[in-house]
């Protein structure tokens, strides 16, 4: 058995994750207007290491019962995410410790 | 009722990406702050693998994460700090192309994305509405679009920091903006395909992204490198965004929190990197800085009335000098000159001066490019000031040095509304008591102009590689 869908994609399903994404929207350019130009390339790579999130995605795909090539994928996928997600949050922490030691 | 355990520990990794994102506002909060993001991430991984039903393919997933996390942590520890514009575009591209496996995954197992969500609805006690996943068509669509782009023009990016021979050259197409602008249309036609003909889903998806990659190369090819930081904050856009809409693709929350904060992460500083430029997106993106008669220009400007100093000159000018404000630029980066600007700044702060940075938003090749390579020396926060705090005190510096810097401090600017740049916000440091320019030549930067300041009267060109010029200056101020 393949689970594609963690939530039941119903009307009011799509309409609540829809809220969820543009409220996050609003709540992410609340934030980020108050980072310093110092701490903009820090944003930036943290931030890129975020997205490595998509790993989450690559994760649940990953299933005995999906077949070869939806795992085949799913393992390109897991690479490349964790890969970004590793390096993009030691990248971001060595930067961080540099700025940090004059704090 | 069932409690989705799942979808509220996700909850939990929402807030520790917020809080993460938070503490960036300041040093010494950053530390702890990706801490937490790190955290969370870790959170929502266990999360994924524990806590959601379904089985998991162990062969898959235990090899994939050593063998990315391995290729992660490598790069991350060897890379030098001026080469972290490529390593961040890098990054970038390994996100945009997971979302794009991680939708074409998806793709393959369509057919299940109904019996998924019938399942999923029956849990939750709701009636399955089968005309729904075409919601889900759209997001996949999008997710191949938006993810290829991420991916190819990063790598374009990621070749033109690195300075890559090829790239040298212009490399804008002919009718660049009608290839993109076809692209576009393709991919937009191409993509409904996937939610209106979804018996071939799998070829149409194929096919999206095909055109997706050509679309990022035909959009990043005609940028020239000073405009990266823009491109660089947009594609780190996209890849949040892309990974927002694979959380669509398979009804995930956490996806969609934190791809939608790293969107609007990077639009915010494409904004404001646009804001630096006095430039539109669309300008950045599409237009070109005409630069047509610069040449004939340059006489005119230049003509007989630059003077060259060495480094025992400008030695004797700082010793008299009680403020000096240095202007770094992408040349400190070229010729990694900012250990040598550290000892500058150390030598004259032992002599009781006051040294300042000015940091342009766009000096070099990515967003706070000049704040990482100056902190890397240990030079104090506090020293490092933005375009706006110098110039409102330029005019009491005694010397001003322009290490690398061109166009964003070309008082033409500020005075010539026929220029290119006209509008652009810059640093005036033509208004200190002397301008010292470290440069090889009188070529010009990014925008192909003449810079009047290199000809002003109190201007002294210091000719030659930044490097050795401030090892040079500074083994001079010591023998003082």
């Amino acid at each position: 058995m393949f689970v594609l869908a963690q939530v039941a994609m119903t009307g009011p399903t799509f309409a609540l994750l829809l809220t969820i994404f543009v409220l996050s929207i609003y709540l992410g350019v609340e934030i980020i207007t108050k980072v310093p130009p110092t701490l903009h390339t820090p944003l930036m790579s943290g931030s890129n290491a975020i997205s490595g999130i998509t790993i989450v995605g690559a994760l649940v795909l990953a299933q005995p019962g999906a077949g070869f090539w939806p795992n085949a994928l799913a393992f390109l996928a897991i690479v490349f995410a964790t890969a970004n997600v590793v390096g993009g949050y030691a990248v971001t922490h060595r930067m961080l410790k540099m700025f940090k030691k004059k704090g | 009722m069932t409690i989705a355990w799942d979808i509220l520990l996700y909850l939990l990794c929402a807030v520790g990406f917020i809080v993460g994102i938070k503490g960036l506002t300041h040093p010494r909060s950053a530390v702890r702050g990706n801490l937490s993001s790190a955290s969370a991430m870790l959170l929502a991984i266990v999360v994924t693998l524990f806590v959601i039903r379904g089985g998991h393919n162990w062969f898959v997933i235990v090899p994939g994460i050593l063998i990315g996390g391995a290729a992660g942590a490598v790069m991350a520890t060897r890379v030098q700090m001026t080469a972290m514009p490529q390593m961040v575009a890098a990054f970038n591209g390994f996100g945009g192309v997971a979302s794009v496996f991680v939708a074409g995954a998806a793709v393959i197992g369509l057919d299940a994305v109904y019996s998924g969500a019938a399942e999923a609805a029956a849990d939750f006690g709701v009636e399955f509405d089968p005309a729904l996943p075409w919601i889900q068509g759209i997001a996949i669509a999008l997710t191949g679009l938006i993810g290829g782009v991420t991916f190819s023009g990063s790598g374009i990016a990621y070749g033109k920091l690195d300075e890559w021979k090829i790239f040298w050259k212009d490399t804008s197409l002919p009718a660049n903006q009608l290839i993109n602008a076809g692209l576009l249309v393709a991919a937009l036609v191409v993509g409904s395909l996937v939610t209106l003909v979804p018996s071939l889903a799998v070829v149409w998806y194929a096919l999206l992204v095909v055109i997706a990659l050509a679309l990022g190369l035909t959009l990043v090819l005609p940028i020239g490198g000073a405009d990266m930081p823009v491109v660089i904050a947009l594609l780190n856009s996209y890849s949040g965004l892309a990974a927002a809409k694979s959380g669509f693709v398979i009804g995930n929350t956490v996806l969609i929190v934190s791809g939608s904060l790293v969107g609007a992460s990077g639009l915010i500083l494409t904004a404001i990197m646009c804001r630096a430029m006095n430039r539109s997106l669309t300008n950045v993106l599409f237009g070109k800085i005409d630069a047509s008669g610069a040449k004939a220009d340059a006489d005119e400007v230049y003509g007989g009335r630059v003077k060259s100093t060495s480094a025992e000159e400008v030695a004797m000018l700082l010793d008299d000098a009680d403020r000096v404000v240095i202007v770094p630029g992408y040349g400190m980066a070229v010729s990694q000159a900012q250990h040598a600007v550290r000892d500058l700044y150390k030598e004259l702060s032992d002599r009781g001066k006051t040294v300042e940075f000015a940091v342009h938003p766009v000096a070099g090749r990515m967003p706070g490019h000049m704040n990482v390579l100056l902190a890397e020396v240990d030079i104090p926060y506090d020293r490092l000031l933005d375009d706006t705090q110098t110039n409102s005190t330029i005019e009491t510096a005694d010397v001003a040095i322009v290490l690398g810097a061109n166009d964003v401090v070309n008082p033409d600017a500020r005075e010539n509304p026929q220029s290119p740049i006209a509008g652009m916000p810059i640093i005036d440091v033509d208004k200190a008591r002397t301008v010292i320019v470290i440069k090889r030549s009188l070529s010009p930067g990014f925008a192909g102009i003449p810079n009047p300041l290199f000809a002003a009267d109190n201007t002294l060109m210091f000719f030659g590689d930044g490097k050795k010029a401030v090892v040079d200056m500074v083994a001079e101020v010591k023998d003082l």
